[in-house]
């Protein structure tokens, strides 16, 4: 496994390529994300972009096809396939009291994330309870990133954030796509967040289909 | 000693405190008087009846008849699991997972204990089959509801934990685990509470009726722990296999959390 893994990444372009995906009110919808490429998804609430971001880390019975460096999901073991989707939800949830439970084994370069992100190593020892939300959705990030995901999958990101955290949150983001490679898919409603971040911007209609906006 | 018989009369002194206790609940509008009254009736109902089964399957110890009571008690036991859960699952599975494991479980210790603890002959003799599986049956009923509703109920209140566990790459045993161990727990908490009080704060109602039909004390004892240790055993393994296949249930062969499997309530 680890070989072809390894076969893979330096023969495929790291690209996230959905074919075809349909559920019950959505789509088929097909689009790419592109190595490195940061893509937009933005549409009225209620038109299914959690669950076409739930669908494709397969969470949701679906039909169609996501593919990611040419392996595709139903040939990949669901537990690796999560492991390298990495979904961000817009609520997150914590299963222990203590935060640092949540977190695996954590290198300096992945410590330094929490400062950048102004949390304090410190807070890896506090209770899930005492964090507010906005501090909860910045963990939840971190949280996501330490685990070490090759594709990002961003729900609503920095909903609960103030203008410049959101920036910051953006920037550590950037960092980790450049590092990894990695094609982003982020859900916003923030219209001058997808202007900044954007490579290209997606748009779900009422109709569960996916038009390309030109900016 | 001979067992001193009971008289209709007798019976119906005792029923007179039952309905002195309806009486008095809707005096104070409980609400529960009518369904006192109606649950009395159907205890002696049920109870005269099996006594004429138990009665007619003495007289011939067939193993045909034997086999087919235990299968009744069975489904009904199945049933009860069933209707004590808040949600359980929808379809077929909703009423084979706590049947089987109960069949399982209840019956290779039933099977254990009449061939290689009490050796008696034949091993169906119905005197001795027919109450321990009943015995068997109601405590790991009990046991096997509880578990399935709790590992039912903690699924559906936890969804968000365990997608956010599956999400992050962790498998469906680690995403359910804890919601696993809870229900495994609370199934055999009863039954091991029962085993710590047992002889201290209460005579436990097999013995009790050995006692009372003339055994020596210690001869009912021993059959009492002989018991206990069955339901332990039973309980314990019908609630651990439920739990375990309940969980597996509630993930499909690509490890997403299926609650649409749970009936609605």
């Amino acid at each position: 496994m680890v070989q072809k893994t390894l076969f893979f990444r330096v023969n495929r372009l790291n690209k996230l390529e959905i074919k075809q995906l349909a559920m019950p009110a959505l789509g088929p919808v097909d689009f790419a994300v592109a190595e490195s490429e940061t893509v937009t998804l933005t549409g009225p609430s209620g038109s299914g972009k959690s669950l076409l971001l739930r669908a494709m880390v397969d969470l949701l019975p679906h039909s169609g096809e996501v593919c990611f460096a040419g392996q595709c999901c139903e040939q990949t073991h669901p537990v690796i396939w999560r492991a390298q989707i990495g979904l961000l939800p817009a609520e997150s949830f914590w299963w222990s009291d203590r935060v640092g439970d949540h977190f695996p084994p954590l290198s300096d370069e992945q410590l330094r994330w929490f400062g950048r992100l102004d949390l304090d190593r410190a807070v890896l020892d506090w209770q899930v309870s005492r964090c507010s939300t906005g501090e909860r959705q910045r963990l939840a990030l971190l949280r996501l990133l330490c685990h070490g995901p090759r594709v990002l999958l961003l729900d609503e990101a920095t909903a609960n954030l103030d203008q410049a955290m959101t920036l910051q949150v953006e920037q550590l983001i950037k960092t980790y796509q450049q590092l990894n490679r990695a094609p982003v898919l982020w859900v916003s409603h923030d219209m001058a967040q997808t202007g900044r971040i954007a490579d290209r911007q997606l748009r779900l209609g009422r109709d569960g289909q996916i038009t390309e906006v030109r900016v | 000693m001979n067992v001193i018989p009971l008289s209709a009369l007798d019976l119906m002194a005792a029923a007179g405190l039952v309905i002195l206790l309806a009486v008095l609940s809707m005096v104070l509008q409980l609400g529960l008087g009518k369904r006192i009254l109606i649950a009395a009736f159907r205890t002696t109902v049920q109870l005269l009846l099996i006594g004429y089964v138990l009665k007619t399957l003495f007289e011939r110890a067939q193993l045909v008849w034997v086999l087919l009571l235990a299968m009744i008690m069975l489904s009904v036991a199945g049933y009860e699991v069933m209707a004590r859960q808040k949600r359980s699952f929808s379809g077929l599975w909703g009423y084979g997972l706590g049947t089987l494991s109960m069949f399982i479980s209840s019956f290779t210790i039933a099977l254990f204990v009449l061939l290689a603890v009490i050796n008696v002959d034949p091993w169906y003799t119905p005197q001795y089959a027919i109450p321990l599986l009943g015995m068997l049956l109601g405590n790991t009923m009990t046991g096997v509801a509880l578990s399935l509703d709790r590992l039912t109920q903690g699924a559906w209140e936890k969804r968000g934990m365990i997608e956010a566990r599956l999400i992050l790459g962790e498998d469906w045993r680690t995403a359910i685990g804890e919601i696993v161990r809870e229900a495994i727990r609370v199934g055999l908490m009863p039954m091991i509470n029962a085993m710590a009080a047992a002889g201290i704060v209460s005579l436990p109602g097999m013995m009790t009726g050995q006692i009372l039909g003339g055994s020596p004390p210690l001869e009912a004892v021993k059959y009492q722990i002989l018991i206990m240790f069955m339901i332990a055993a039973g309980t314990g393994f019908a609630g651990m296999g439920a739990t375990w296949l309940g969980a597996r249930h509630l993930f499909d062969d690509r490890q997403r959390l299926r609650l649409d499997r749970l009936r609605e309530q």
